[in-house]
């Protein structure tokens, strides 16, 4: 069945329908990392969105359950050069397109992946659609005109839970505001022990610091963290009585909260290969990365030009930009130095994508027990 | 960190001669590492053997040695060099090793030179095995389970912990022999005894199996800050058991889980710090069980290798260059990315694309190999491709492989099964037609234990599935990052798109400037080198100057010339006439040039030209002219040349009547020729009868073809420009083998000694007549053979590049392809300054390098038929030194003394016994069989009478294989499989002794050994040969 992608400055590319029908509208983004198609579609983080993936076969080794990165699909649609659908693979349990289709997500495959990306990537992300190939393009043009933008939007409302959800564990206590946090990133501290409590993101400061915790986590989630003022009140409620940590979304929380602005970014980072540079050891990590906006720095700077942690004061006291994207020169990391708080915009529990900065778990409950 | 300037002058290390496992890959790696230690201020000692490298070109370093990669004279280049640093790790295990020994002998403690990009106790880490295992269970991974034992008792005790099946392998046997794989415990105890009682020192190792597991490589480098990027992930589409070089992979992995994938980045990060490799690329190898999740570790190349380069054309990433900017203090954040120039080199790059490569065998060549695919290398070249998804790729890399005799497949379907359960080279065509036949995916998966996404992927090809129908060819880039940033570096590959609107969606930009491509060589093999990609970089270059966008267009993946840097755009397709069509489409060139790549873009000049593509260079009728029999006849005969008589025949009968009007002795051979065998040299009726009935029977059909053989005759190559209106002879080169032994595999030597001013005058002559009437535009290339003291004989002309194009233009000085070039874009030989001395002051020698030891089966006899791999130079002031050099940069270690082992055929014997005498007055033991022995004795020399093979025991095999012969002279009395004078080539060959099987050769070799023993050589560069020349003509 043939079906097309409209993006909502009217190129079409032409395809095959491989998964559940259309039409789905979305922000189109691509992400450009090699393996862990499974795990991109159950990150939270890509609510809202259609997810080009930049390899050209997709569902080589089918899907199973260790690679969920939530309970459900949040990717609104996937488009694909080439969609394969095995289950008979060694780990598999069922296979990728037969289980798009079961979850109700439109899938479309035979696209000229490349050119689109390219086209992305001139003209930033932007709306668009799946549509079945017999849909008039007038009507997709429509629907894609009533998806609202990504820019201003609060999508963390989406996929919290609607209770708190306690994660029993022996070691430090941590409270996190639940903004759409991944499985792995469970996995990463309750493999350290770690008893966690995950708040829907309408959690008040004082029901988040109830009982002490050891610290406050900041999780990763999709949207416009601008739309997330309420969030943002939250932190700074925190700020100073628990230490923060965050991934992702948390880190631009957290940065708001200490008075820094966030952008939309052209096309965003999404992919396994960005190198990230820790300016205090020089270090380099090749990181997972999966981030629309970005953090813009005290002096309304969008890339950073010296290898020097940025250092200024805030309303808690010295901040500094403490990690760096090789790749623009991006905003990847933040430290308060007076109080206790640390967050990256990057992703260390990896899922997928390299493990080099799963070593940030390790120091963030080291400090925790140190403490 | 930024460069290093506490050092100045850096020695780099080369390959060598190509050989199988070690090819053109570290042409590229070495050039790529010359041009950025130049590119970074500092003084470059090269010394390579191998004359047909880019590398070698003299303005790729300050100081070239095309000197043996041998301690004694790398230690003369840096006893007179005196650098202050050495960078081994581009230059293969040849390099590696010589830095070891340099290290060990104190060389470079003594000369004061570090070791750069490498760290002796890191390489020994890396490639002493019992280290390895050490060092890798040290780092918390897993090597196969394995176990020494010298008992039926100890066997017993280890199998519990090895499992079953295991891997018996017996120590200090040839081939593997007594070896094999125990499948159930009766297995074991039957191989393991086996081998006990076929190794020597009666000892056997036994290895846990992974026979089966999927093969994965990583490619990562690592720079003085610790950090570590992997470049890229090759996985081998055969399962373990198969050596990687002849292994068909892709990259990416293609069936790992993003979990999986991560471990085995993870373990290579660990295995690459616990070694050592502070600086610079690795290459680490993982058994993979899917299933299970198990993972071993089973080698470490730490240095850039043929992975490496694959790995380099496949992402875009550089490997070489950036491990020779590693080498020198940056750190990878420091180097730019050189394909998005935005983004620094400290990144892992990801692909949109899916690359296939191919090997290429030549097991024809070799009668006797059996063809099976195991753990040494066998592969003489390969082929690589790019498509956007698999099977594309797959495709089109099988179609770059340009094979020469398709495979067949046995009628029977249970027959075929069986045959897949091998891995051979034609393993993927034959499970191809199993499928067609209508073989289950799940039966092919279990006969061959490939994994079932490749055989889904597979199976769709060969049922001739098609998804993609309405899909038309686009050219996308190759920019190491997904198209996330602009690339500004145009490397292109076609894949297959639906079309936009407005057609395909093309990358490609071609800018203002006229456009000429330049068709490459394709993938190595035999008969076709890297001479000819030499040749094709050099087009290139000369294109580029000219003012022009260089194009180029090539499959072969260890190449120079399929670096981004050679040309303006590089086209990485298949070079046939549809895949270069569709680079010409796109293009839109002043020409195409057809002259440089060797066999496989002159086969399709009349395609392009049919087609309307117009060819820079000698009109494709020419080519085809010297090619046709008649009538290039009819035009010596016009020239008043001769040539050897020859005729063909259809019928038995017809060749021995025709074979009387040719005259004896004569060399026959069948229309096609499959390997050496079926061409022979008769001496007579007889002769020629039985050589019929052996090969065609009563009955047999097809052409004969019989040309008059000159016995004794010389034979003269000669390299030429010509303009249409002048000729320029670039060398005159004389063999040293005898007529009769392919000019590829023959040593040569320039100048031609045994030519006199006459018939030096007469072979320029010749050519230039010759080059004039076939209206040559370009390069010439034509052999003659000059019989008795006065008689001159055209063998063959080619008109286009030779294979010995790079030899000549290192031997005077004068770059002959770049010079051809400029004639083919218009330029007039009389405009541009060449001198080509016809006697050069030293003498330059060429000599071959065979891979016998390769094919244990195979007879080592050199013949009409091409064998050789690759080719060595040596050069000094007079002959026996230059071919002293040649045979020490071969790897033949003339011995200086001991015994020489001589048996000749029946007219050999006066020549073999004036020989044997000079060797005995050198102090020699002279050892030979019945008649040679007698011939000697006749002469007064003490001679040794030992056994032929068949006359009992203690015979001459017996007597190398105890290591009491230091050289051997064997001319052939036939090729009889099981012959004696096969079993002393194999003996020689498997103990490492020189085994010289033409009187000439042993002549030359006997002068050399008196030379080397006079004294040594002097080492001298290229720079200092022709360094006038050279500032006058560039």
């Amino acid at each position: 069945m043939s079906a097309y992608l409209l993006l909502e400055d009217g190129l079409r590319f032409d395809g095959d329908a491989c998964a559940a029908g259309g039409p789905v509208t979305g922000e189109v983004v691509f992400n450009t990392a090699m393996a862990g198609y499974q795990e991109s579609v159950t990150d939270p983080s890509y609510r809202g969105q259609i997810i080009v993936f930049t390899y050209p076969l997709v569902g080589n080794y089918g899907v199973s359950g260790e690679a969920m990165e939530s309970d459900a699909v949040h990717a609104r649609g996937v488009v694909m050069r080439e969609g394969v659908d095995r289950e008979d693979a060694p780990k598999a349990e069922g296979g990728w397109l037969t289980w798009l289709d079961d979850c109700g997500i439109p899938a479309i495959s035979g696209v000229d992946t490349r050119a689109l990306v390219r086209h992305i990537r001139d003209r930033g992300a932007m709306r668009g659609g799946i549509f079945p190939g017999d849909m008039p393009e007038a009507e997709a043009r429509a629907l894609v005109e009533a998806e609202p933008p990504m820019h201003g939007r609060d999508l963390a409302r989406e996929v919290t839970p609607a209770e708190t959800v306690v994660l029993p564990g022996d070691g430090p206590r941590i409270a996190a505001i639940d903004t759409g946090i991944k499985h792995s990133i469970i996995r990463q501290l309750r493999e350290r022990g770690v008893h966690l409590e995950l708040h829907p993101c309408t959690v008040t400061p004082e029901e988040l610091l109830e009982g002490s915790p050891d610290a406050v986590f900041l999780a990763n989630g999709p949207g416009d963290p601008a739309a997330l003022g309420h969030i943002v009140e939250t932190v700074r409620g925190v700020v100073g009585e628990a230490p923060v940590f965050g991934i992702c979304l948390g880190h631009q929380l957290l940065c708001r909260a200490v008075g820094l602005e966030t952008y939309k970014l052209q096309f965003g980072h999404r992919g396994a290969n960005h190198p990230v540079k820790d300016l205090a050891t020089g270090k380099i990590d090749i990181t997972s990365q999966n981030h629309g906006f970005a953090v813009i720095g005290p002096g309304g700077e969008r890339t950073i030009e010296g290898d020097e942690p940025v250092r200024w004061d805030t309303d808690f006291g010295v901040a500094e930009l403490s990690h760096l994207n090789l790749y623009d020169r991006t905003v990847e990391g933040l430290v308060l130095r007076d109080v206790p708080g640390a967050t990256v915009q990057y992703h260390p529990e990896a899922g997928p994508g390299p493990h080099d900065a799963r070593y940030l778990f390790d120091r963030f409950i080291g400090l925790l027990e140190a403490a | 960190m930024p460069r290093r300037d506490d050092i100045h002058k850096i020695l780099v290390l080369g390959s060598g001669p190509i050989v199988i496992g070690q090819a053109a890959e570290f042409d590229y790696s070495g050039a790529q590492a010359c041009k950025v230690l130049l590119e970074e201020g500092y003084e470059v000692v090269l010394v390579n053997s191998n004359p047909a490298t880019i590398m070698t070109d003299p303005e790729f370093a300050t100081s070239t040695y095309i000197e043996p990669l041998t301690p004694p004279s790398v230690a003369a280049v840096i006893e007179k060099e005196r650098p202050d640093a050495l960078l081994p790790t581009l230059g293969g295990g040849t390099a590696l090793n010589l830095a070891r020994a340099l290290s060990e002998d104190g060389t470079l403690d003594r000369f004061g030179v570090e070791l750069i990009g490498a760290d002796y106790d890191a390489i020994r880490r890396a490639e002493d095995r019992d280290l390895f295992r050490q060092t890798v269970e040290g780092a918390g991974l897993r090597v196969p389970r394995s176990a020494i034992v010298t008992s039926m008792a100890e066997a017993e005790r280890a199998l519990p912990e090895l499992g079953l099946p295991a891997i018996i392998r017996p120590g200090f046997t040839m081939g593997g022999q007594g070896g094999g794989v125990g499948r159930d415990e009766a297995e074991y105890r039957q191989i393991v005894a086996e081998g006990l009682a076929a190794s020597p020192i009666g000892q056997v190792l036994v290895e846990e199996s992974v026979i089966g597991w999927g093969e994965f490589e990583l490619e990562l480098m690592r720079d003085r800050n610790d950090n570590v990027v992997i470049v890229c992930s090759i996985e081998n589409v055969d399962p373990m058991g198969v050596h990687t070089g002849d292994s068909v992979t892709v990259a990416p992995q293609q069936t790992l889980t993003d979990h999986q994938y991560q471990e085995l980045r993870d373990q290579a990060i660990k295995v690459i710090r616990a070694v050592g490799v502070e600086t610079g690329g690795s290459n680490i190898q993982f058994a993979v069980n899917p299933a299970t999740d198990e993972i071993v570790v089973i080698e470490m190349n730490p240095r850039v290798s043929r992975s490496s380069a694959l790995a380099s054309k496949a992402t875009g990433f550089p490997i070489a260059k950036i491990a020779a900017r590693l080498a020198v203090g940056y750190a990878l954040e420091e180097i730019d990315n050189d394909i998005t120039r935005a983004t620094p080199a400290s990144f892992e790059p990801t692909i949109d694309y899916v690359v296939v490569k191919w090997p290429r065998f030549a097991f024809e060549k070799f009668p006797g190999a059996d063809g099976r695919l195991h753990t040494a290398m066998q592969s003489v070249g390969e082929a690589m491709a790019i498509g956007r998804t698999f099977k594309q790729a797959f495709a089109k890399a099988m179609r770059s492989r340009e094979l020469d005799v398709n495979p067949t497949a046995p009628d029977d379907l249970d027959e075929l099964l069986r045959r897949i359960e091998t891995p051979t080279g034609d393993r993927f065509e034959l499970l191809m037609e199993a499928i067609r036949r209508g073989a289950s995916d799940d039966e092919v998966c279990r006969r061959t234990m490939i994994d079932p996404w490749f055989i889904a992927e597979i199976g769709a090809l060969a049922r001739g599935e098609d998804p993609e129908a309405g899909f038309v060819r686009t050219y996308k880039a190759v920019d190491t990052c997904a198209a996330e940033f602009e690339a500004a570096t145009p490397y292109f590959y076609s894949g297959w798109e639906r079309p936009g609107p407005d057609g395909p969606r093309h990358e490609v930009r071609r800018g203002e400037r006229p456009s000429v491509v330049i068709l490459g060589a394709g993938p190595n093999r035999i008969g076709q080198g890297i001479e000819f990609d030499y040749c094709c970089v050099h087009a290139a270059m000369t294109v580029r100057e000219s003012g022009r966008d260089a194009v180029m267009v090539n499959c072969n993946p260890e190449t120079v010339s399929t670096d981004y840097d050679t040309s303006d755009r590089l086209y990485f397709e298949p070079l046939t006439l549809e895949d270069v069509l569709g680079v010409v489409g796109m293009e839109d060139p002043e020409g195409v040039i057809v002259q440089f790549g060797g066999q496989t873009p002159l086969r399709l000049a009349r395609g392009l030209v049919e087609a309307g593509v117009p060819l820079l260079g000698t009109p494709v009728d020419s080519i085809h002219l010297a090619e046709d029999r008649p009538s290039f006849q009819a035009l010596l005969s016009e020239l008043g040349l001769k040539s050897p008589a020859y005729a063909t025949a259809e019928s038995r009968d017809g060749a021995l009547d025709a074979a009387e009007s040719v005259g004896y002795p004569l060399l026959v051979r069948p229309s096609y020729v499959l390997g050496g065998r079926a061409m022979e040299i008769c001496y007579s009726r007889e002769g020629l009868g039985s050589y019929l009935e052996r090969t065609r029977g009563q009955n047999g059909t097809g052409t004969i073809y019989l040309d008059r053989f000159l016995e004794n005759a010389i034979e003269i190559d000669v390299d030429a420009l010509c303009d249409g209106s002048d000729v320029v002879i670039g060398g005159v080169m004389q063999h040293v083998e005898e007529a009769g032994v392919h000019s590829g595999d023959s040593a040569c030597v320039l100048p031609a000694m045994s030519l006199g001013p006459d018939m030096m005058a007469q072979v320029e002559e010749a050519t230039r007549a010759l080059a004039l009437r076939l209206g040559v535009i370009g390069l010439i290339n034509i052999q003659f053979a000059v019989h008795g003291d006065d008689e001159l004989y055209v063998i063959e002309a080619n008109p286009r590049a030779s294979r010995t194009v790079p030899f000549v233009s290192k031997a005077v000085g004068v770059p002959l392809a770049k010079v051809a070039c400029r004639v083919m874009l218009g330029e007039r030989l009389a405009e541009i300054d060449l001198d080509i001395p016809r006697y050069p002051r030293h003498v330059s020698v060429k000599e071959a390098v065979l891979p016998f030891d390769r094919f244990p089966g195979a007879d080592s006899l050199l013949g009409p038929e091409m064998k050789s791999t690759g080719e060595v130079m040596g050069i000094a002031g007079d002959y026996p030194a230059a071919f002293g050099k040649a045979q020490a940069a071969a790897g033949a270690r003339l011995p200086a003394g001991g015994a020489v082992f001589v048996s000749v055929t029946d007219t050999d014997k006066p020549a073999a016994a004036q020989l044997a005498a000079a060797f005995h007055d050198m102090g020699f033991e002279i050892l030979a069989t019945g008649g040679t022995a007698q011939a000697i004795k006749r002469m007064g020399v003490g001679v040794e009478r030992i056994n032929k093979l068949t006359e009992g025991s203690p015979n001459v095999v017996e007597r190398i294989e105890a290591g009491e012969v230091a050289l051997v002279i064997n001319t052939p009395t036939g090729s009889g499989a099981r012959a004696d004078g096969w079993e002393i080539r194999r003996a020689a060959i498997a103990h490492g002794i020189p085994c010289i099987t033409t009187m000439t050769g042993a002549t030359a070799a006997q002068r050399a050994i008196r030379a080397l023993r006079e004294g040594r050589p002097e080492v001298i560069s290229l720079q200092e040969l022709h360094g006038e020349r050279r500032a006058a003509t560039t």
